[in-house]
């Protein structure tokens, strides 16, 4: 086991725990705070899977801005108290328990299909050769030049979109 | 990526002309601003369209610039003809401006050729175009839209051009297209008159049938070679097409679909005798000198296609020879002055399909040249007549329709109100005769000649048949209208008046046209003249490829008449025995006496036939156009509002909102509940695929 | 390692859903979402080791797709606790028939 390797095991075994805690803990403050750990710990893993941009992606616009929104959103509507008793009793976590158990299980059974490492590795290369940015940037300014212009659209009508539905009634 | 087009097609303009003054002196044929020639009358059309709609009333602006830019595009297309003869057998040059399409494997360059046949074409397109412009000064002077009207002109010059000057299939399809439009707008230049904007629709709706074969013709040609630029197409098909095989034949087909319709032959032909509505210079311009030629243009551009083909060459040559004979025999009874020569044109059009079919590509181009000149002179000599017999009937307070204006038993003995005219029209009526030495007289000898020495004895004999009737019927026309005794009251005779200047000082140009293009190219057959074969020459590289494959798969021509006697001999027997008919026809009908339009009886029996051009229009009506009003009743009535409207639109909401009510008791609205069903259907997914 | 990542995102995946179906919060919901869409690009990344760049590409989508959807959603959500003032699901029940 190298180094990779550890830290591997390390940011992954911390993903999952985080996640854990993240759905078990009744003030959703805290929950947004394991999220958080997780997103960094994968963007750790992306790192580690030569992902780098995205890695940086994963811990400005995830880790950053969306999870920020989501504590704001919470600490407005005052949320971080006074909570509801809002998960399911005892019953219903061994039926989710089970359900998420098999949902594993066949994840597990479609990964064994996966080539894994053996596949080889085209990444490492391309990014030799063209740089950690612009070998993702080319691509998708070329290739996939007209999903970035819907992708614009998209986020112009989501921002309309939220600003139509957050607003007070007049 | 499709850039905006107009800055590199400024900076390629710029490039050219450097290239063009910098390269003049060498060997090499170079291009002499081809692309101005395009834009000067793109550029007159917004300009004239721009006084159209802000300043109708400023004519003597449109006046000058309306004829200027043709007669500066005329001029560029002139130099560059007397460039291009200067060279011995040039190279085709092809000017690439910008890259119009490019999708996947198709390519498509908004690029012109330039090489002796579209340059000889430009030259023919714009040099008439600018006599009939100057013309139009004084012909549409009056008319409220004149503004309206040159913009029209303009633009058709500027698609005319573009489909001569197209280096590839699609490029001249937009030309094509173009000009079927100008042709449309100006038919039913005077929309307000139904019947006008009818025949314009009329020339329309019939168009779009041919269109149909050009489409289908560019896509298989794509499907099978994979491009569709002239020089590449040209310069695969006899590798990739096999001699007389079916894919060629279909293409060609396809072609000549296209052609018949835009063209007017058999059996599209007719809109034409429709499109007479329009004013008369778009008559002599569109539907005489220029657009219908494009179908004769696009056989002999794609001639090595044509070639390669031989049953549809046949097709070709029979539908222009029985096209030429049909349409020949419906002039001799019509009695609008613009429809004789409507017929005439389709018959003459029917003439140079025979010449193209037969392989005679230059006799095919050399009678469109010639062709141009002498009937827009018959045409243009039309319009000073009506326009004469308009201003006469309108001074002395009398209806002045067209019934009135243009029927030939109103006229008569308008040679002496119209001495200009008059004389005009004798050239041009011998020309289009084929009298020895007006311009007809070589075109025509050498078409018929060659589908003689092509083998095809009846198509040769219907040639000869078809030139005497046109010696008929272009006499009974002048007799008609220019001798005996009018037919007006003395009233109106009084205001009769020759037209103004800038109508007859165009109408004498091309009577010199008609005289002179026909020395271009004079067969050494012909006894006491010299040989001066120089169209032929000039025309060769255009058409050596396809020459080459017919004398491959045909063998020479030969060299004499099927029933015996060379050239020379034919062509003064032809020539002599169209005079003969002209001296009989005069004399007959000089002495007859005509009744008035309003007070004449229609012709019956053979006669009734002819003047009724053979019902075409009546059995196309009962036979295609009532069937299919009936389908379109039908549609409507039964698939449309029954079908469609109740069972399928109606029917599935019905059932929609059935099946839709039942489903909605499943509906609880928590969203706990909805994620649970999607996990389990993830579940029960993934257990399928994995499991 | 890139099968260890797949079988990673396979397990965060698995616990997103399960926390979606456990909680009622719709907040927290919300958030497991997010843990999910993460788990997806974790897989993309994965293999994008054998794929290529483009697989990287739609991690960035992706991403792009879920902050538009966190604006949208946060915004419906701060509309519905104006409305019940809670953000408890099982109250939003006008969703049916």
């Amino acid at each position: 086991m190298d180094f990779t390797q550890l830290i591997f095991y390390v940011a992954a075994g911390l993903a999952v725990v985080s996640s854990l805690l993240m759905i078990t803990r009744k003030n959703p403050v805290f929950s947004a705070m394991f999220l958080i750990v997780a997103l960094f710990s994968i963007a750790t893993i992306f790192v580690l899977l030569g992902a780098h941009f995205l890695a940086a992606l994963q811990v400005i616009v995830y880790a950053g801005a969306i999870m920020v929104l989501f504590l704001f959103v919470i600490m407005l509507l005052n949320l971080g108290h006074d909570f509801e008793p809002d998960i399911r009793g005892r019953l219903g976590w061994a039926f989710m328990g089970g359900l998420g158990l098999v949902l594993f299980a066949e994840i597990l059974t479609a990964v064994q299909g996966a080539p894994g490492d053996a596949g080889g590795d085209v990444l490492t290369p391309w990014f030799e050769a063209k740089g950690v940015v612009a070998g993702v940037a080319e691509p998708l300014f070329r290739d996939y030049a007209v999903a970035v212009e819907i992708t614009g659209v998209l986020l112009l009508v989501a921002m309309v979109g939220a600003v139509v539905i957050a607003r007070r009634e007049a | 990526m499709v850039g905006p087009p107009v800055v590199p097609a400024l900076v390629a303009l710029a490039q050219e002309a450097a290239q063009s003054a910098e390269a003049a002196h060498q060997a090499a044929y170079v291009p002499f601003l081809p692309s101005w020639m395009i834009l000067l009358p793109f550029l007159g059309f917004l300009f004239n369209g721009a006084v159209g709609f802000f300043a109708p009333q400023q004519r003597k602006l449109v006046s000058v610039v309306g004829p200027g830019v043709l007669g500066l595009a005329a001029l560029i297309a002139v130099v560059n003809l007397v460039m291009l003869a200067g060279v011995h057998d040039a190279e085709a040059v092809i000017r690439s401006y910008f890259v119009w399409i490019d999708i996947g494997q198709l390519r498509i360059d908004a690029a012109l050729q330039l090489d002796q046949l579209s340059i000889l074409m430009a030259v023919v397109v714009t040099v008439v175009s600018f006599i009939i412009h100057v013309y139009s000064i004084g012909y549409m002077g009056a008319d409220p839209g004149y503004a309206r009207y040159f913009s029209y002109l303009n633009l058709f010059v500027f698609f005319m051009l573009v489909l001569v000057l197209a280096a590839n299939f699609p490029i001249m399809f937009i030309g094509w297209e173009g000009v079927g439009l100008c042709s449309y707008l100006l038919i039913g230049f005077w929309f307000t008159q139904g019947e006008k904007a009818e025949a314009g629709q009329k020339a329309f709706v019939v168009n779009r049938i041919g269109d149909f074969g050009f489409l289908m013709a560019m896509f298989a040609l794509y499907a099978y070679l994979g491009t569709l630029d002239f020089h590449t197409v040209f310069e695969m098909a006899p590798r990739a097409f096999e001699y007389g095989g079916a894919a060629v034949t279909l293409i060609t087909l396809f072609l000549f679909l296209g052609c018949t319709g835009k063209s007017a032959q058999i059996p599209l032909y007719v809109w034409l005798p429709d499109a007479m509505d329009g004013p008369t210079p778009v008559s002599a311009l569109i539907h005489a000198a220029t657009m219908v030629t494009a179908g004769v243009y696009l056989v002999a551009r794609s001639g090595v296609l044509f070639a390669l083909a031989p049953i549809s060459m046949n097709v070709v040559a029979v539908i222009g020879a029985v096209t030429a004979l049909f349409a020949g025999t419906i002039a001799v009874m019509q009695f609008d002055i613009k429809r004789v020569i409507a017929y005439s044109t389709i018959s003459q059009l029917g003439y140079m399909f025979l010449a193209v079919g037969v392989g005679a590509f230059t006799a095919g181009i050399f009678h469109l040249g010639t062709h141009a000149f002498f009937k827009a002179l018959l045409f243009m000599a039309s319009g000073a007549v009506i326009h004469a017999m308009h201003h006469a009937l309108e001074h002395a307070g009398e209806p002045a329709g067209e019934d009135m204006t243009q029927d030939m038993r109103n006229m008569g003995g308008l040679r002496s109100h119209l001495p200009t005219t008059f004389k005009t029209a004798w050239v041009a009526a011998l020309a289009l005769a084929g009298v020895f030495p007006f311009a007809g007289f070589f075109s025509k000898d050498e078409i018929i000649w060659s589908a003689g020495a092509a083998g095809q004895t009846v198509l040769w004999a219907i040639g000869i048949a078809t030139a005497l009737l046109t010696a008929g019927y272009i006499t009974r026309w002048l007799v008609m209208v220019f001798h005996g005794e009018n037919r007006m009251g003395r009233e109106v005779r009084g205001y009769l008046h020759e037209a103004p200047l800038v109508m007859t000082g165009a109408l004498v140009v091309l009577a010199i046209g008609s005289v002179v293009t026909g020395w271009v190219n004079i067969p050494e057959a012909l006894p006491l003249l010299p040989e001066f074969t120089w169209l032929h020459g000039f025309l060769h590289p255009s058409f050596e490829a396809a020459e080459h494959i017919l004398v491959e798969h045909l063998g020479e021509p030969a060299h004499a008449a099927p029933v015996g006697g060379g050239e020379g001999v034919w062509a003064i027997i032809s020539t002599v025995a169209a005079l003969a008919v002209i001296v009989i026809v005069f004399n007959a009908l000089r002495a007859k006496k005509y009744r008035p339009a309003a007070e004449a009886v229609e012709p019956s029996g053979p006669a009734g036939l002819l003047y009724h051009k053979y019902y075409v229009d009546e059995v196309y009506e009962t036979l295609i156009l009532r069937p299919f009003r009936g389908i379109c009743r039908f549609s409507w009535r039964v698939i449309d509002q029954v079908v469609i409207d109740g069972v399928a639109v109606n029917g599935t909401a019905y059932a929609t909102r059935f099946f839709g009510w039942i489903v909605s008791r499943l509906q609880t609205g928590q969203v706990g509940t909805y994620a649970l069903i999607v996990v389990l259907g993830v579940l029960v997914f993934l257990g399928f695929v994995t499991l | 390692m890139v099968t260890e990542a797949l079988i990673l995102s396979g397990l965060l995946f698995t616990i997103g859903a399960a926390g979606v179906l456990i909680r009622r919060n719709a907040i927290v919901m919300f958030m497991c979402i997010e843990l999910m869409l993460n788990a997806v690009n974790l897989s993309f990344i994965a293999i994008s080791r054998q794929v290529g760049v483009s697989a990287q590409l739609f991690v960035i989508f992706v991403m792009t797709v879920a902050a538009a959807e966190a604006a949208v959603g946060l915004a419906i959500i701060i509309s519905i606790f104006r409305h019940y003032s809670s953000v408890d699901v099982r109250n939003f029940r006008l969703l049916r028939w």
